[in-house]
């Protein structure tokens, strides 16, 4: 670990990188997802078809979907856009299904409810189906979250840096302490993600106790507890 | 768009369907770490998920481990295994092993949670062993969910494999590090495209496995299975199940 201490300037700084490479397309994945999820939830004949689009999507591998991004949108063959795109997109895959799930759980009698007192369909939208998916929302962008931060090392292998470039430079050089760093700083930087998104998830559902409890302890808890595993079932690739 | 016809022109060359470096060769070592790796990874995750599934002991352990176990950059481990063990099939196979388990195990012990505890009931009463509960009752009626779990763990090694050819090891992944290394482009992008196509056929292979699977654990649903079989997951089914 003393290799990590005098080159922590450059491990900083790859791990800032890793952080921003995995948040972003985490944020965009997030946005699209929830209104695609929330549309599939209302119309259950596209349901399959959207569904189906995302899980064909997931199956794309991720070293090839960065290799053949720069020439279907145009970008630089090393610039992080093709990481981000890609990511965004996996993340949107996933999370739409989920978003789905989430919408389709809430209770017609409390939409019907919130209808009957006078909630115009939009105030309804955010001010009832939003709150009550939440939780369910909540566990697909944990699942979306460990797997983002993983997949961003593989950017590595096309020259993106990131935590990953320790993983080719440390091979390249034939020094497994560099490898070593960048396995823990990248189950790190998952552990305190994850951290963050079950704290914004207290602040933002304080009601939510029920399931906060049924999640279990801290070890139980990571990546998602239950939700990982339907997650499991669903085709992809890390 | 040049870069596309290029690909198109990678792809239509006949020099590149024969011979140690040829197409169908890499395809077939690609399937060949892949089917390697299935096996052993099932050979560690089967029996855990049907006990785990059966008993209800360690899930609480299974779910952590796995959890954790996914958090693993298999880049990371692949390296590092590879600097260990050095250049050869262990490391990649092992490293994608770890990447396999996780979602065996969850498919396996979902699958086996996933049969109504009445119909388990029903089976014990009628004096089955708990073996027979297992193999009669508790697998044939999880086996959509164990299906989905080898799908899962399928597309991620396919996709994964081709990171493994880093480490000197054949298969798809060998265009895009030997055309990295050259600047072929269209090589790159075309063995790309191999890959894509190789790992939408095998997940339509499983999605009609887990349609059949569907089809003999709930005969009487016939006739919804056919529109839900774009959906692999019947998620709330494992997540619900206290």
């Amino acid at each position: 670990m003393e290799w990590a201490w005098r080159n922590r300037d450059q491990v900083l700084e790859l791990f800032w990188q890793h952080t921003w490479l995995s948040v972003v397309p985490l944020v965009i994945g997030f946005l699209l997802a929830v209104p695609i999820g929330w549309y599939a939830s209302r119309h259950p004949r596209l349901r399959g078809t959207l569904l189906g689009v995302g899980s064909v999507l997931y199956t794309i591998p991720s070293l090839a979907l960065f290799v053949t991004l720069p020439g279907i949108i145009g970008t630089g063959f090393l610039d992080p856009l093709n990481v981000v795109v890609a990511l965004s997109v996996y993340a949107v895959a996933i999370m739409v299904r989920t978003a789905a799930d989430a919408f389709t759980s809430v209770s017609p009698a409390v939409l019907d409810s919130a209808t009957a007192t006078g909630y115009s369909s939009r105030q309804r939208g955010f001010g009832v189906e939003l709150p009550l998916a939440g939780p369910v929302l909540l566990a697909g962008v944990r699942v979306v979250s460990v797997s983002t931060v993983s997949l961003v090392s593989v950017g590595a292998l096309i020259g993106v840096s990131s935590l990953g470039s320790l993983f080719t430079n440390g091979y390249r050089r034939d020094f497994l302490t560099e490898i070593v760093v960048g396995l823990v700083g990248i189950v790190v930087l998952a552990l305190v993600l994850d951290a963050l998104l079950v704290l914004a998830g207290r602040l933002l559902m304080p009601w939510d106790r029920q399931s906060r409890r049924a999640q279990g302890p801290f070890w139980r808890r990571f990546a998602g507890g239950r939700v990982a595993e339907s997650a499991v079932t669903l085709g992809g690739e890390a | 768009m040049s870069v596309v016809s290029d690909a198109v022109d990678w792809l239509s060359d006949g020099a590149h369907w024969t011979g140690q470096t040829g197409i169908p060769n890499r395809v077939l070592e690609h399937l060949g770490y892949t089917s390697l790796t299935l096996v052993v990874a099932a050979a560690v995750a089967v029996p855990l998920g049907l006990y785990i599934g059966h008993t209800g002991r360690f899930r609480g352990l299974a779910i952590g481990v796995t959890g954790a176990l996914r958090a693993l950059p298999t880049l990371g481990v692949l390296t590092l295994l590879t600097l260990l063990l050095g250049i050869g099939l262990g490391a990649p196979i092992l490293a994608l092993t770890v990447l396999a388990v996780p979602p065996l195990l969850a498919g396996v012990y979902a699958g086996v949670e996933s049969v109504d505890p009445q119909t388990v009931d029903a089976a014990r009463a009628q004096g089955m062993t708990e073996w027979q509960v297992l193999t009669r009752v508790e697998v044939p009626l999880g086996l959509p969910l164990v299906v989905g779990g080898f799908r899962a763990a399928t597309l991620q090694v396919v996709a994964t494999a081709t990171v493994a050819a880093y480490v000197s090891l054949g298969g798809l992944g060998r265009y895009i590090f030997d055309g990295q290394a050259v600047r072929d482009y269209p090589q790159m992008v075309g063995g790309s495209v191999v890959v894509v196509v190789l790992a939408l056929l095998l997940d339509g292979l499983f999605a009609v496995a887990q349609a059949a699977a569907e089809r003999r654990a709930r005969p009487s649903r016939r006739a919804t299975t056919a529109s839900s079989s774009t959906d692999p997951t019947p998620t709330s089914q494992s997540t619900t199940t206290p």
